[in-house]
């Protein structure tokens, strides 16, 4: 995709719809053909994909349903972002690392993450919990926009450590970063986007353009399509079809095997819409018409690798053992959601730093003393 | 609307900003949501339909520009109110508001006013996820420049956003968004108390307890619960946190000589170790005990269902109220 270039003057931009999108799946579940991009897996590639979708949508439906149940405190559904989510967090390698924000429910599934953690983080029992390091997965980040910086001096660091474009492929790495379309508001993100260009760092930035900042519409945030912001900052900008798992994969691929060889950030806008409310707390019908959700409604991010898969030969046995499989989740988050131990504040104290203070400390003993008191007199 | 109506904070809050808007059109509202959608409290509520888009601005998401471009707006005359969705989202505009909203009239010699108020629902108590509980307060008051207050009930609310609207100095107007959906009688007639005071909000004899925000109706629920032991324990509004205005506190803490100062944020270098150093200074030969203090610990504000433990409540401060008498 070659970056247009910007010139005085709104004439000169091309409205976000006439900005080239890559599509290898239409909604319709047939295949596209793209001239920069092919989808390099077979049909097994495609259904491990679907399984991902399938999976990561009974996570968000399950935990939805969790928190109108009381379960948890809150939710930031996923819904009709799996795509975006599913393909591009299948396109790291093992030693490749991500950082995701706090809808990123599908990153967390494909990491390799229990999502029972996710459910422990909404329900207010820990705070994200995991280690990161150990899945390559920083922690979900709230602070709209904060982690691209964070994903950047990663890719700093990968470079600095001689860990890009040495050619072997073990070796070489390159981190992503997940944002929103509100997220390009901030500061740290051009920040971001200006650093990486600059230091040539080896790090994807995947903004999921859900057309909503909340309640306020893309087109009152951007001029121009966020991918085309890139080329100021001096990076290719892609944009992508981010209901299509597809080419969501296939180019995401693409620009982290750029970032591994060396050759620097690529900002990628994929193309979705956030199906649901921005969290269990917000109520859409009060900013956005039904017929626009319909319409997107229509461009599924699964139905349409169903009917593919469906078309290709992917016998119905696949589909139904999915299904059990996406319960038997089901049942079992609900099942272990429930069991989540309570966090003990007494804990908390020891996590503040890694030298504990004695002010800390002492604070601890007051607590515990004080809980002690309270049990003393129940009892 | 005249006389006494009962409504909740985020309704008083409501009808404070439509007054402050019809009495001066260089009254702006800014901020994430705040127009279509009415804010995510729904504290903007109708407001951009009867006032227009020119007047109630979603901006984009960006704090530390909503902050910078008011700052530009009062060259212009403008009043801005921006509207910070949530207390943990600040930190952004932490640098305009520090270093541009609090100097700019030090720096031009009086020649530049900065009649911004920044409106932050603050503190916990409500089940949030994280960045959405905390108690920065302080680090506004500690800041010369600042003026910064907080409200304790929808009758305040009302009357206090619009006086902070009124001033020709930058305010942090901090709300203790756990109260918001409580009502309470708003007199809408009244002259408002003038808004660099405290106030007595329940006289007592045996003990003072000082507190601002959320904290005041706990400390209210506290006396109601001492009663029951036979103590009667004067309660104290802060109401304004920079200027702080300790006259009244001064002269409760010489009647009862005890204190306990209440607020949710961290202990160390929160607002309760300027006021028990004030009162050592003023009260000393009337104290009978140290100054107590019960307030969140020093640590990030803990995953929300630890938070009952985190927040001062009836036990803690009355158990306080106690080791004061124990003296």
């Amino acid at each position: 995709m070659k970056p247009t270039t910007v010139r005085s003057g709104a004439a000169d931009h091309p409205a976000p719809d006439e900005w080239p999108l890559v599509q290898l799946l239409s909604p319709a579940g047939e295949r596209a053909l793209d001239p920069d991009y092919a989808f390099g897996g077979d049909r097994a590639d495609i259904e491990a994909l679907y399984r991902d979708l399938v999976m990561t949508r009974r996570v968000d439906t399950e935990a939805f349903a969790l928190q109108r149940h009381g379960e948890l405190g809150l939710w930031p559904p996923s819904l009709g972002q799996e795509a975006a989510q599913v393909g591009s967090a299948r396109a790291l390698r093992k030693h490749d690392y991500a950082f995701p924000t706090y809808r990123e429910h599908g990153v967390v599934w494909c990491r390799g993450i229990d999502p029972v953690r996710l459910l422990g983080l909404y329900r207010g029992s820990e705070m994200g919990g995991w280690d990161p390091a150990a899945h390559q997965l920083a922690l979900p980040n709230i602070i709209i926009g904060s982690q691209t910086l964070h994903a950047t001096g990663y890719a700093m660091g990968l470079a600095l450590e001689g860990l890009v474009g040495t050619g072997d492929p073990d070796r070489d790495s390159a981190v992503i970063v997940y944002f929103g379309d509100g997220a390009t508001s901030q500061g740290d993100v051009s920040e971001a986007l200006d650093w990486a260009a600059v230091h040539q760092s080896p790090v994807v930035f995947f903004c999921q353009n859900n057309q909503y900042a909340i309640s306020v519409p893309v087109a009152a945030q951007s001029r121009v399509p966020i991918a085309q912001r890139a080329s100021g900052f001096g990076l290719p900008g892609i944009r992508v079809d981010g209901n299509d798992v597809l080419a969501c994969h296939a180019v995401t691929d693409r620009a982290l095997q750029r970032a591994r060889d060396g050759q620097g950030p690529t900002l990628i806008e994929a193309v979705t819409y956030r199906m649901g409310p921005h969290t269990t707390s917000d109520d859409a019908s009060r900013y956005r018409e039904p017929a626009e959700v319909d319409a997107w409604k229509a461009k599924d991010p699964l139905d349409r690798v169903r009917t593919l898969l469906e078309s290709e030969g992917t016998s119905s046995a696949f589909f139904s053992d999915l299904e059990a499989e996406a319960d038997a989740l089901g049942a079992r988050l609900r099942e272990a959601c429930r069991l989540i131990p309570e966090p003990d504040l007494a804990l908390l104290f020891d996590q503040i730093f890694v030298d504990s203070t004695d002010e800390n400390q002492q604070q601890k003993a007051e607590y515990i003393a004080w809980r002690a008191s309270l049990e003393g007199s129940i009892g | 609307m005249t006389g006494i109506e009962r409504m909740t904070m985020v309704k008083a809050l409501n009808t404070g900003l439509r007054a402050a808007m019809e009495r001066d059109p260089k009254v702006l509202v800014m901020g994430e949501d705040v127009g279509r959608l009415g804010g995510v409290f729904r504290v903007t509520e109708g407001l951009q339909k009867d006032f227009g888009e020119g007047r109630v601005l979603d901006t984009p998401l960006a704090e530390s520009a909503i902050v910078g471009t008011a700052v530009g707006l009062t060259f212009r005359g403008f009043r801005p109110v921006v509207e910070i969705q949530f207390d943990g989202f600040v930190y952004p505009a932490y640098d305009q508001i520090v270093s541009q909203v609090a100097k700019l009239h030090f720096r031009s010699r009086g020649a530049v006013r900065m009649p911004i108020v920044i409106r932050i629902p603050y503190g916990g108590g409500i089940g949030a996820i994280e960045h959405h509980s905390d108690s920065p307060e302080a680090q506004f008051a500690l800041t010369a420049g600042l003026k910064v207050v907080s409200c304790a009930d929808p009758h305040d609310a009302h009357w206090m956003i619009q006086q902070a609207i009124a001033s020709d100095d930058p305010v942090v107007f901090m709300e203790p968004k756990r109260r918001y959906w409580e009502a309470g009688d708003v007199d809408t007639d009244s002259t408002p108390l003038p808004l660099w005071s405290s106030k007595i909000v329940r006289p007592g004899t045996d003990a003072t307890l000082i507190a601002y925000g959320p904290m005041v109706t706990t400390c209210l629920e506290s006396a109601r619960a001492a009663e029951e032991d036979g103590l009667d324990l004067e309660v104290i509004d802060l109401r304004t946190l920079s200027p702080l205005d300790l006259g009244p506190v001064v002269e409760s803490v010489r009647r009862t000589g005890r204190a306990v100062v209440v607020h949710e944020a961290a202990r160390t270098l929160g607002l309760g170790a300027e006021i028990a150093t004030r009162i050592a200074e003023e009260c000393f030969y009337s104290l009978e005990a140290p100054v107590q203090r019960v307030t969140g610990y020093d640590m990030p504000y803990p995953p929300s269902r630890a938070e009952h433990d985190y927040l001062p409540g009836l036990d803690r401060i009355l158990d306080a109220v106690d080791r004061t008498r124990a003296y």
